[in-house]
C-alpha cells in the first residue's frame, strides 16, 4: 500500500459552477502535503469531497487501496479522517473536556453517567503529549485561538486518525503558537499520520510540506517540491489563468477630478490607517486575501461598522458618516459580499428589494409608498439591467443568483451614487452573468461614477480596474497601475510579506 | 431590452389576477375558513351563540384582544416579542381612572394614560434598539415592573369613582355595534394603511425579513424598532383605558395573561414568530377564532378550567398548519 488515499478524476458541479474538474490527489502514510491554490480554487470542496461532506459526480476515491464513498462526515472519521477547520467547530460555552468527549463520551460501567476521572485522565495524557497547558475547567470559548486548535487536534487523535486536513490552522497564531503547531505535525507525521496543510502563507508552505499540491480554478494546476523550487513558481502555478474568456475594459485615459478621498481610517484589529482616494470615473480594485480587511474596510467608510479613526471625503470636503443613512445620503452605495444575508431580503419582491434604499424617491405625502411610482422605477430597471422575472412581484429568493445580483444592482443604482462600492459583486454567479456585470461595472465608469470594486477574482480585478489597491493584514501593501500589475505581482504583494515575519 | 418571462411562479398575486383568484390564494383564506367551520361547529352545539345578544358581548370581548394584538403585531413582525403588554393596560388604565376619580376632564385622563402607556413602551424600545437588550428580556421586565407599580401604587385596591359620561366607551353601541368594535374597526384600519402603504410599515417587514440587509439599505433600522414597542404600548394603554369603562372601575389585575391572548391572536392569525410575514386581517381573525372558541366553551358549559387548554391547543395547531403550508410551497 503505497498510498494512504487517492483521488482520481474527481469532478463536482454546483449550479452554475464547475467546482472540480478532473482533480486528482494522493497522499503517502506520513506525508505532509500543501493545498494551495487562491480562493475559490476549489481546495475546500476537494477536502469535502474527501470527507464526504460533498458528494461528487465522477471519479473514484481509494482509502488505503480499496475504495470508498464517504456519505457523511461520521463515515470518514469512522475511516481515521480529522478535518479542523478555518472556523473552530467547537462549543465555546463548554471546558475542554466536554468539547474533547463530545459525542465520545466515556461512562461509568453499565451506566448513563459520565466517567469524569477517565476523561480527565485520557485528556491530560493528550494535552502533555501536545505539550500544552490547558484549565480543564474554564470554557474553551476563553482560551487563545492556538489553543482551541491544539484542543482540536486532541480531539482527532482521540479517534484512530490516519489523516488530519487542516484548513488555515495558523491564520490567526502569533509565530510561537505556530512554531508549537509545526512541532507538533512534526510529531504527529513521524507516527505515520498523514496531513493535508492548506494555507495561505507560502513560506510556512514551504517550511512543513513534504509537497504542494496546487488547484486552480478546480483543476489541477502542478506540484511543487520545496525543496527544490522556487516560491515564485508556487506563485505562478496559483495564478496562472487565462484571460482571454474574460470581459476586459479600456482603461479609462482622462479620469476626472478627485471626488472621494479617505485618511487614515482604522478599526483594529481588522483595518489599519488606510488611506487612498478615487477620481471621477476611476474603478479602484481591491485585491488581498481572505481576511486582509478588504470588507471590514468598506463596512467603516458606509459608518456600519465603527472607525476609531480617520476621515472621509468627498469633493475635498470632509464628510461624518455615521450609519449606511448617512452613507446613502452622502451619494455612497456598498454593496454588500454576502448578497443572501446583507443585500437581499429573500422573503419580498422583486419590487420592495429594488426600492428599499429610495422610499424618499417614491413617497407621496411624506409617509405614503406610491405604488405607480414603485412600479416605474422597478420596471425602468428590469429592462435596462435585463433583469430575468416572470413580474415584478416575483420573489427575490426565487431568482437565480445572476438575476438576485442584478436586483441589488438595481437597488443601488436606483440611489444614482456617485462612489459605489462593489464586494464581491460576482461571487456565485455564473460566466454569463459574470461578464454581464461586467460590463455594467464598465459602463457605469464610463458615466463617471467612482468604483471600489473589492474582489477576491483576480483577473476581475485586472480587467477592470484603473489603479489596483492590494491590501494585507489591514495595511494599504500597494496601489499598482492596472496597465502594470499582473497576477503576480498582485499576489506577491499580497502573500510575501510573511516571509518577512520569519517563524521561530 | 426585452423582458424575459421566467419560469418559475410568483408566491404573491399580481395585479393580474382576478378579486377572486386573489382572495382564494390570500394567505388568510385558510384561516378564515377555520373561523367559519368554529362558528359553524359552536352554533350547532349551542345555537344560542348566534343570537344578537351573545355576538354583541363576544365581539366586544374580541375588539379587546385585537386592539392589544395590533400592536404586538408590529413588534412580532421585526422577530421581536412583547411580553409587556398586559401590565401596561393594567398601568394605562389606572392612570386614566385615576385622573377621573380626582376630577380631570375625561380627553385629560384619557390623555395622560395613553402617555404613561407610551412611555412605558419608550422605555422599552430604548434598552431593546439602544441597549441591545433582547426583548424577551426587556419586555419581561417590563411586565414586572408596570404590574409591580399597579400593584404598589393602588395597594390593590380598585379605583372606582368613574365619570358615568366615560362608560359608554365600552358598553354603548353605534349601529347596532359596540363602540370598542368601532375603535377596534378603526384602529385596524389605521394599522393595516400603515403597515402596507407606509415607508415606515414597509420598513417593518423590512427588518422582520433580513435586518441586517435593511440596516445596510440606510435605512434607520433601531429608531423602527423603538417606536414599534411605543406603538405596541400605545394599542395596550388604548385597550386598557377602554376597560376602565368596561368594569366601571380598574382592577390592579388588568391584563394578567393578556400578553398570551395576543401574542395567540397574532400567531393564529398566521403571523411567524421569527417576524416578516402576518397581517392585521389575519390579527382580527384570529381574535375572532379565540373569541368564538372561549365563549363556545362557555355555552357548551365547559369549565373555564379548560378553556386554556383549548387555546393551547389550538395556538400549536395554528402554528403546525402554517409550518406544514410553507413546507409544501
Amino acid at each position: 500500500m503505497e498510498y494512504l488515499f487517492e483521488m482520481r478524476g474527481i469532478n463536482k458541479s454546483f449550479p452554475g459552477v464547475r467546482a472540480l474538474n478532473n482533480v486528482d490527489l494522493a497522499v503517502k502514510p506520513g506525508e505532509v502535503v500543501g493545498l494551495l491554490g487562491e480562493n475559490g480554487a476549489g481546495k475546500s470542496t476537494l477536502m469535502k469531497v474527501l470527507a464526504g461532506v460533498y458528494k461528487h459526480e465522477a471519479g473514484t476515491v481509494e482509502w488505503q487501496g480499496s475504495p470508498v464513498k464517504f456519505h457523511t462526515i461520521q463515515d470518514a472519521n469512522k475511516a481515521g479522517i480529522s478535518l479542523i477547520f478555518q472556523e473552530l467547530n467547537n462549543c465555546p460555552n463548554l471546558n475542554p473536556l466536554d468539547n474533547l468527549f463530545l459525542g465520545r463520551e466515556r461512562f461509568l460501567k453499565g451506566s448513563p453517567f459520565l466517567n469524569y476521572p477517565a476523561q480527565r485522565a485520557k485528556a491530560l495524557e493528550l494535552f502533555e503529549y501536545l505539550g500544552i497547558q490547558v484549565d480543564l475547567d474554564q470554557s474553551i470559548g476563553m482560551m487563545s485561538t492556538a489553543i482551541q486548535q491544539m484542543i482540536e487536534i486532541a480531539k482527532a487523535l482521540l479517534t484512530d486518525v490516519k489523516l488530519l486536513i487542516m484548513d488555515e490552522p495558523t491564520s490567526s497564531l502569533s509565530n510561537k503558537e505556530t512554531a508549537m503547531l509545526f512541532k507538533v505535525i512534526r510529531e504527529l507525521k513521524a507516527k505515520g499520520i498523514s496531513i493535508i496543510f492548506i494555507s495561505h502563507k507560502l513560506n510556512e508552505v514551504f517550511e512543513i510540506t513534504d509537497r504542494v499540491v496546487v488547484l486552480r480554478d478546480g483543476e489541477n494546476a502542478g506540484e511543487i517540491d520545496p525543496k527544490v523550487d522556487s516560491m515564485d513558481r508556487l506563485i505562478s502555478l496559483m495564478v496562472g489563468r487565462e484571460l482571454s474568456t474574460l470581459f476586459t475594459r479600456r482603461q479609462n485615459d482622462n479620469l476626472g477630478e478627485e471626488v472621494f478621498r479617505v485618511e487614515g481610517i482604522s478599526g483594529p484589529p481588522m483595518v489599519k490607517e488606510v488611506s487612498f482616494n478615487l477620481k471621477k470615473g476611476e474603478i479602484l480594485g481591491v485585491a488581498g486575501l481572505i481576511g486582509a480587511g478588504r470588507t471590514e474596510m468598506a463596512r467603516m467608510i458606509i459608518g456600519a461598522d465603527p472607525k476609531v479613526r480617520g476621515k472621509v471625503f468627498i469633493d475635498g470636503q470632509q464628510v461624518k458618516i455615521k450609519s449606511p443613512a448617512d452613507a446613502v445620503k452622502a451619494g455612497i452605495a456598498y454593496l454588500p459580499e454576502d448578497r443572501k444575508h446583507q443585500a437581499l431580503i429573500l422573503p419580498m419582491s422583486v419590487r420592495e428589494n429594488l426600492t428599499m434604499a429610495i422610499h424618499g424617491l417614491v413617497m407621496r405625502l411624506g409617509m405614503f409608498i406610491s405604488a405607480g411610482k414603485e412600479n416605474a422605477v422597478t420596471d425602468s430597471y428590469i429592462a435596462t439591467l435585463g433583469i430575468k422575472v416572470s413580474d415584478r412581484e416575483q420573489i427575490v429568493n426565487n431568482l437565480s443568483g445572476g438575476n438576485q445580483q442584478k436586483v441589488v444592482i438595481a437597488k443601488w443604482l436606483a440611489t444614482k451614487p456617485r462612489i459605489l462600492i462593489l464586494d464581491e459583486p460576482t461571487r456565485g454567479i455564473d460566466v454569463a452573468a459574470k461578464a454581464e456585470v461586467h460590463r455594467m461595472i464598465s459602463g457605469l465608469a464610463d458615466q463617471g461614477v467612482s468604483i471600489i470594486l473589492i474582489s477576491s477574482e483576480l483577473p476581475e480585478v485586472l480587467a477592470l480596474s484603473d489603479r489596483i489597491l492590494v491590501m494585507h493584514e489591514g495595511r494599504v501593501k500597494a496601489i499598482l497601475n492596472g496597465a502594470d500589475a499582473s497576477q503576480e505581482t498582485i499576489m506577491s504583494a499580497a502573500l510575501v510579506a510573511e516571509a518577512e515575519e520569519v517563524v521561530a | 431590452m426585452e423582458i424575459t418571462v421566467g419560469d418559475s411562479v410568483p408566491v404573491r398575486a399580481s395585479s393580474s389576477r382576478s378579486l377572486i383568484t386573489r382572495i382564494i390564494q390570500s394567505k388568510e383564506s385558510a384561516i378564515f375558513l377555520a373561523l367559519i367551520i368554529i362558528m359553524g361547529v359552536i352554533y350547532s352545539v349551542a345555537p344560542k351563540f348566534m343570537s344578537t345578544s351573545n355576538l354583541f358581548l363576544v365581539s366586544r370581548q374580541v375588539s379587546f384582544v385585537a386592539i392589544v394584538a395590533f400592536g404586538e403585531l408590529f413588534v412580532i413582525l421585526t422577530g421581536g416579542i412583547d411580553l409587556s403588554v398586559g401590565s401596561i393596560m393594567a398601568l394605562a388604565g389606572m392612570v386614566s381612572a385615576y385622573a377621573m376619580s380626582t376630577g380631570h376632564s375625561i380627553p385629560m385622563a384619557v390623555a395622560a394614560g395613553l402617555i404613561i402607556g407610551s412611555a412605558m413602551g419608550a422605555v422599552n424600545g430604548g434598552l431593546i434598539s439602544y441597549v441591545l437588550i433582547p426583548p424577551f428580556i426587556v419586555t419581561l421586565g417590563m411586565l414586572s415592573l408596570a404590574s409591580g407599580l399597579v400593584l404598589g401604587l393602588t395597594k390593590g385596591w380598585p379605583i372606582t369613582n368613574i365619570p358615568p359620561a366615560f362608560l359608554p366607551v365600552a358598553s354603548g353601541a353605534f349601529l347596532g355595534l359596540p363602540i370598542p368594535v368601532w375603535i377596534a374597526g378603526g384602529l385596524a384600519i389605521i394599522a393595516h394603511v400603515a403597515l402596507t402603504y407606509t415607508a415606515f410599515g414597509r420598513r417593518t417587514f423590512a427588518i422582520g425579513g433580513n435586518e441586517q440587509a435593511t440596516f445596510l439599505s440606510g435605512i434607520n433600522v433601531k429608531k423602527i424598532k423603538f417606536m414599534l414597542y411605543v406603538i405596541s404600548a400605545l394599542a395596550a394603554s388604548i385597550a386598557g383605558i377602554i376597560l376602565v369603562a368596561r368594569f366601571n372601575s380598574a382592577q390592579a389585575d388588568t391584563g394578567k395573561g393578556w400578553e398570551l391572548d395576543a401574542i395567540a391572536a397574532a400567531v393564529i392569525g398566521g403571523t411567524s414568530l421569527a417576524g416578516g410575514s402576518g397581517s392585521i386581517l389575519g390579527v382580527v381573525i384570529g381574535a375572532c377564532i379565540m373569541g368564538a372558541i372561549k365563549n363556545g366553551l362557555v355555552l357548551m358549559r365547559v369549565s373555564s378550567y379548560w378553556q386554556t387548554a383549548v387555546i393551547g391547543i389550538i395556538i400549536v395547531l395554528a402554528a403546525g398548519l402554517d409550518r406544514l403550508k410553507a413546507k409544501r410551497s
